[in-house]
């Protein structure tokens, strides 16, 4: 019976706060790793626009990586990277793991 | 003669579907979703007069079907509304899907469901099958035997609905024609008691508030939605006490308290028919005459059917030699509609408990009178002579 007392839910499944999303760590679900090539970025930002995750960390207006915390390894980064910069690669994430 | 004379002078006729639009009149709900469908068109119909009456200050929405009905009775309840809408048959088959979602969210919608078959193939008489079909759904189900206890029964479903430790959709049913398009007499609450009845509505959240931003509808993965489902679920089990509570109260105010069941010559009977909505009325009719034979008959209406108040149910059948479970709905199950399922398995385990059968009945409004009230009362006592059922499940007048 204990068990059933403990953890009262939030009435009808609502969540009760904004911005819990970056409590949820979604970057377990990735197959494939985003790598930058600083050398080729121009800083362009477009990854950064287009990333449904919010996982491109920007600095001082620069392209500085990636937050693989929530980085679900869409690739979406890598397509939209213009074809004459190239900057972004998708590499297997076990390969990756292992450095 | 007298007295009875100045009852009725108070009293006015009007059908169920009349009835409950009055009682949504008078409740005044801030958003009525509707589609119409035989035979609760008129509830809408005679809603919709209201609205263009300007006599309501709803947000009246037509829809192009039901699903969408209840997607915005959904969607208004999330907005922080009180909602109401009415639905028969293949309209609430459609809300099916949201209906759920209704009862998982935990928004307290009121809707008079008025009975009707389900095609194939297709009729638009009263059967159960429609509210039955839902009855899993997680909506509290109140089925009423008369006019004025559809009308009685709105109010008091709004006031359970919203109760803080209910919060859980509602619907009010009453059967197709044989209530919804027959004129009875009744008596009325006025628009200042129901408005100090059903007071206003605050929702615990509303899409609304921009100032306390929440987020509804999200995901739940295995660990939690269970949990969810847990609370659901103790909610609408507690909100047997709180029909008590309010069916109490509205008897304080209108002189008509309602529990959760009807019991009629229960006491010393032996042998008894258990029946949802307007066929209790013509089984009534028959205990009359039995009784008159000095045969020891009732009848058992239970008033609330979800939450199934299975404890009250044993304890009012306890005793009683043979029941005959009347079911106005199959469950193409092999053995018997629902109530018979239901009320067989409240009396399982218990001591004295009766010998109990299950027969269907007057689908797709086909005729239930006296008559069969009285044969159904014979087989049942056979089956108490005999100390055995012949027979556990069946159709009758077929």
């Amino acid at each position: 019976m204990s068990s059933e007392k403990k953890n009262k839910m939030p009435l009808g499944g609502i969540i009760n706060k904004g911005g819990t999303c970056e409590d949820y760590d979604t970057g377990g679900w990735r197959k494939f790793r985003p790598i930058l090539d600083k050398e080729k970025c121009i800083d362009c930002l477009i990854c950064w626009a287009m990333c449904p995750d919010s996982a491109i960390i920007v600095e001082d207006g620069k392209m500085v990586g990636f937050n693989l915390d929530h980085c679900k390894g869409c690739g979406i980064c890598d397509v939209e990277c213009p074809d004459k910069v190239k900057a972004i690669a998708m590499i297997d994430e076990k390969v990756a793991k292992k450095g | 003669m007298a007295s009875s004379a100045k009852k009725l002078k108070d009293q006015v006729g009007l059908t169920g579907n009349s009835a409950v639009a009055l009682a949504m009149k008078q409740i005044n709900p801030d958003v009525c979703p509707a589609y119409p469908i035989t035979p609760s068109t008129a509830v809408i119909e005679t809603f919709s007069d209201y609205f263009a009456n300007g006599e309501v200050d709803t947000e009246f929405i037509t829809v192009e079907s039901e699903h969408s009905a209840m997607s915005a009775c959904v969607g208004a309840s999330a907005a922080g509304a009180r909602v109401m809408t009415a639905t028969s048959s293949q309209g609430l088959a459609l809300m099916w899907e949201v209906l759920y979602i209704a009862s998982g969210m935990r928004f307290p919608i009121v809707m008079a469901t008025v009975n009707r078959a389900l095609s194939s193939p297709i009729n638009i008489h009263c059967d159960h099958s429609d509210s039955m079909g839902a009855r899993d759904s997680g909506w509290i189900q109140i089925y009423s035997e008369t006019v004025q206890e559809a009308y009685d029964n709105m109010f008091q479903a709004i006031r359970i609905a919203e109760d803080k430790r209910v919060l859980t959709p509602a619907m009010v049913c009453m059967d197709g024609f044989i209530t919804s398009h027959a004129i009875e007499n009744l008596t009325l609450a006025t628009d200042a008691e129901v408005k100090g009845f059903v007071g206003d509505y605050t929702p615990e959240h509303s899409l609304l508030d921009t100032d306390n931003p929440v987020t509804m509808g999200a995901m739940t993965m295995p660990d939690s939605y269970m949990n969810f489902k847990f609370e659901q679920s103790n909610a609408i089990a507690g909100a047997k006490e709180v029909v008590v509570e309010i069916g109490k109260e509205y008897g304080k105010l209108t002189g008509r308290e309602y529990g959760l069941l009807d019991c009629y010559n229960l006491e010393d009977a032996d042998v008894a028919i258990v029946v949802l909505s307007s066929a209790a009325g013509t089984t009534k009719a028959a205990v009359d005459e039995l009784r008159k034979e000095g045969k020891k008959v009732g009848v058992l209406r239970p008033r609330l059917y979800r939450p199934f108040p299975h404890q009250e149910i044993a304890e009012a059948l306890k005793g009683i030699g043979a029941v005959c479970v009347l079911d106005r709905a199959d469950s193409m199950s092999g053995f018997g509609g629902p109530l018979f399922t239901d009320i067989r398995s409240a009396l399982y385990g218990i001591e004295n408990a009766p010998l109990v059968m299950g027969r269907i009945f007057g689908l797709g409004g086909r005729d239930f009178n006296v008559a069969n009230a009285k044969e159904v009362f014979e087989e049942t006592f056979k089956a108490l002579e005999a100390g055995k059922i012949e027979k556990t499940t069946g159709y009758i007048t077929i």
